[in-house]
């Protein structure tokens, strides 16, 4: 799948549109961002709460396809700007890790 | 030979990363196999971040030579009371603060040793000096 996937869906806010082409290999979930750094793999859609930041750093040294921040939780503005400056894919939704996860899973 | 030294400030949570993204785009252009720069990626965001959070800042000299990718974490922060503990997966001293932005998951140093080809830590209450190596092939 690639991003563009994820942006007919009603659920999924994108605040920051970058490559909407690029592949989505897999999907990692995790608020911890040593378990993300090591665990994490080149192409997943990463699936966190945490929206300083910080997490772009990560997302960008892990390479993944995008960062979708969940559950509603609130996104800080210099996230935002940074991702724009990076061009990166940031997605915002109301659903929990594990709402996302399935529908990944179903489009992977 | 290719030298190249970046400092790190204290506390500085917003650049926390920007280091190991110069280092990363560096061995990128020298042509380093993805494999060998998804480790010391690894390893170098996580020592990063411990200058950051737990030491007073520092810098790190990156440097190559003859196949073999060196970088040195040096700081002046309180130095590590316990080594063994320390290496221990899941222990940690990170402040609430670290711990709210999802840092201080007790990985840091494990991730640096386990990633690294050669891991060598000099501590004292003067601060703290990490060596890690990396073969390129």
């Amino acid at each position: 799948m690639i991003i563009k996937d994820l942006e007919k869906l009603n659920e999924f806010e994108f605040l920051v549109q970058g490559d909407l082409n690029k592949e989505i290999k897999g999907c990692f979930i995790g608020d911890l961002l040593s378990w993300v750094m090591a665990k994490g793999q080149p192409g997943d859609a990463w699936v966190t709460v945490q929206a300083h930041l910080n997490v772009v750093a990560v997302a960008l040294l892990r390479e993944f396809a995008c960062l979708i921040i969940c559950d509603g939780a609130s996104i800080a503005e210099e996230t935002i700007e940074k991702c724009k400056e990076e061009e990166f894919t940031l997605i915002k939704t109301e659903l929990s890790a594990y709402e996302v996860s399935k529908v990944l899973s179903k489009l992977l | 030979m290719l030298t190249k030294k970046y400092l790190v400030k204290e506390k500085d949570y917003v650049n926390a990363g920007k280091v190991s993204s110069s280092i990363k785009k560096e061995l990128k252009e020298i042509g380093v196999d993805e494999s060998v720069i998804r480790k010391i990626a690894i390893a170098s965001y996580e020592a990063e971040i411990n200058m950051i959070i737990h030491a007073n800042g520092g810098e790190i000299i990156f440097s190559i030579d003859d196949g073999i990718i060196e970088l040195v974490f040096a700081d002046t922060g309180p130095g590590i009371p316990n080594i063994e503990l320390a290496l221990t997966p899941g222990w940690s001293t990170a402040s609430e603060k670290a711990r709210q932005m999802g840092f201080g998951a007790g990985m840091g140093l494990v991730n640096i040793k386990r990633y690294s080809d050669s891991f060598d830590l000099k501590t004292s209450t003067e601060g703290t000096t990490i060596t890690l190596q990396f073969k390129v092939f």
